[in-house]
């Protein structure tokens, strides 16, 4: 009963402590000064989701397969080099990669979509090798041994079950995507990082959080978004949230 | 059938070659089951896995019903062999339904047959198909998940399975149920089994065949009853246990040495008959007492016959134990032990009196190959 009344307690505090902050914050004016800066958001949030879709997209198109290809027995002398080569483009900061892909591919959305495709190619590739690497043996020998042909093992028990693996990795670099698309601003790509810097440089905290506070909210949106895909498409006897 | 014509399979390592099987030439006839037995790395598996190309034979040549399966497809020549593996391999993300149709899929049968497929065959092994056939195999029990093994292996009803150690990750007592599951389901299906085990009780329970290996090399293969009476050479002797008398108990039925003409008094009739029929039969301690059916329902005691005067009705004894014409000897012994025995009458399946058997008579035939075999070294000699 006393950590029942404790918790009552807490949330009637965070109740009063919301409205408080509400009423200061209406009253102050500050939500006015950031409705200024609607027009804005919703045309910076499409720039943002499109670099997102594209460097996210592609580096799902090209770390699946990759995964996979690498996972198979006659890669396994190179896969663990190729993982290494993938972890030094994860290694280096985001930034200089954007700076570096500039400097070859010019200003514009371009070098930032290749640029965020790099950051991104490495935990889907390193999820889906070491899902598909992780599916048992036995799993394995019994799909061969029933007479699959290698593709049908692959697309009926390896993928499958290697699912809910993959699935995590897609989940972190999107969501580390969005995070990372406002410093696509810096090369002349747009996106909501134009408030976040512009704000910054003016010692406009508010003009910031118009930048801020929509970027967290998307990289949400996207997490939550790939959870529900995978809680519907990965298969009941293999999802550990379903079972 | 089976027939392994100097099937080989050497190994290159980093320390050398390594023969796993070495010619090895064994034929298991059509409807009978062959159990490769021996100790870890002694081949048996190798043997199993290169007559479906899991493991590719280095030379030599597997005939499945007199077909040589060398320039066979490797998936068509695998739909037709059911596999069934000891870590099960159930596919975690299908149904039951689904799993046990994967086969009948590949072989693209149509969606009704393999369904209703799937309804016979878990009848077959019975589990419920209402109650199972949409749940995945992490709900299952692992003696459930094994009996699904086994119908997935059958679905599209191959005349071959292999099967390697199908049992062995299965508690004692669900693996015996499972065993005995599974030999009632082989007397109506008559597949050409190969087996691997360890475990020498199994092999004896379940093989028509029994094949013992030793590092690489085919070392002895029989029958059970041959195998345990004539072990080839000491590694088999001691593979098989110094209870190998023992254990023949379990291969011989009742049936088999059952004496049939057993004396017997009824109810009515008086002390000094039975006292007769003991001596004109020379039995030294007692005389079965049977109704009007021939079922027994006492036992009349030689001292008691020759001390008292009176009926059979008045005076006898409750029958401690029976036994089955179908039970084993291994059964019967234990009775005997238990009782304080040194025989037991055997009953048919309506109960009726239909033979004895002694222990004496169950040490004769355990002996008797024994015997034959001295008589021959003496002979020879």
């Amino acid at each position: 009963m006393p950590l029942q009344n404790m918790r009552g307690a807490l949330r009637l505090l965070l109740i009063i402590f919301v409205f408080v902050a509400g009423v200061w914050v209406q009253a102050s004016g500050t939500i006015e000064e950031l409705l200024f800066y609607l027009p804005d958001v919703k045309y910076l949030v499409g720039q943002h989701l499109w670099l997102t879709v594209m460097s996210g997209g592609l580096a799902i198109l090209v770390a699946i397969p990759l995964g996979i290809v690498l996972s198979r027995p006659s890669m396994a002398h190179l896969a663990e080099s190729v993982m290494q080569v993938l972890n030094v483009g994860t290694t280096i900061p985001t930034l200089a990669v954007l700076a570096l892909s500039m400097s070859f591919l010019g200003i514009g959305t371009l070098p930032a979509v290749f640029g965020l495709f790099v950051a991104t190619l490495l935990p889907i590739t390193r999820n889906t090798y070491a899902g598909l690497k992780g599916v048992s043996p036995a799993l394995r020998e019994a799909a061969s041994g029933i007479g699959m042909a290698p593709l049908q093992r692959l697309f009926k028990v390896e993928l499958p079950n290697a699912l809910y693996v993959i699935f995590a990795g897609i989940r972190t670099a999107l969501t580390i995507n969005v995070g990372t698309v406002p410093l696509a601003f810096l090369i002349g790509a747009g996106g909501l990082g134009e408030l976040i810097f512009t704000g910054i440089d003016l010692y406009d905290p508010l003009m910031m959080l118009a930048g801020a506070i929509p970027t967290a909210l998307l990289a949400i949106s996207v997490d939550a978004l790939i959870a529900t895909t995978a809680f519907a498409v990965v298969p009941r006897g293999v999802n550990p949230s379903r079972a | 059938m089976i027939r392994l014509d100097n099937l080989t399979k050497v190994f290159d390592t980093p320390k050398g070659a390594v023969t796993a099987a070495d010619q090895i030439t064994m034929e298991v006839p059509a409807g009978e089951i062959c159990i490769l037995l021996g100790p870890s790395g002694c081949g048996k598996t190798t043997s199993l896995k290169m007559i479906n190309r899991i493991i590719r034979p280095t030379s030599g040549k597997v005939f499945i019903n007199g077909e040589d399966t060398t320039g066979l497809n490797t998936q068509e020549l695998r739909r037709n062999i059911g596999y069934v593996i000891q870590q099960i391999g159930l596919f975690p993300n299908m149904t039951i339904e689904e799993n046990i149709s994967v086969v009948p899929k590949l072989l693209g049968w149509d969606k009704t047959r393999y369904k209703e497929r799937a309804r016979e065959l878990m009848r077959m092994i019975a589990l419920e198909p209402d109650a199972f056939l949409k749940r995945y195999p992490s709900e299952l029990s692992g003696g459930q998940q094994q009996r699904i093994g086994v119908a997935r292996a059958l679905a599209a009803d191959p005349p071959v399975m292999l099967m390697d150690e199908p049992f062995g990750a299965i508690d004692p007592i669900n693996r015996a149920v499972i065993q005995d599951e599974f030999l009632k389901m082989q007397q109506d299906l008559k597949k050409t089994i190969m087996f691997v085990s360890h475990d020498i009780d199994e092999a004896i329970k379940m093989g028509d065949h029994i094949a013992i290996f030793r590092a690489g090399r085919l070392e002895q293969y029989s029958r059970p009853d041959e195998l345990l009476a004539n072990p080839k050479d000491e590694f088999v002797e001691s593979f098989l246990g110094e209870d190998r008398a023992l254990k023949r108990l379990n291969l011989v039925k009742v049936r088999d040495l059952a004496s049939e003409n057993v004396a017997t008094v009824l109810p009515e009739e008086d002390l000094q008959t039975a006292l007769n029929r003991m001596d004109d039969h020379g039995y030294p301690g007692s005389i079965m007492m049977v109704n009007d059916r021939h079922q027994p329902v006492g036992v009349v005691q030689r001292p008691v016959a020759q001390t008292t005067k009176g009926y059979c009705r008045d005076h006898f004894e409750t029958v401690p134990t029976m036994a089955r014409l179908d039970d084993d000897l291994r059964k019967v012994a234990s009775l005997m032990f238990a009782h304080d025995m040194t025989w037991l009458p055997c009953v048919d399946d309506n109960g009726r009196l239909c033979g004895q058997i002694t222990q004496r008579a169950i040490t004769h035939h355990l002996g008797s190959r024994y015997r034959v075999q001295q008589a021959e070294t003496i002979a020879e000699v």
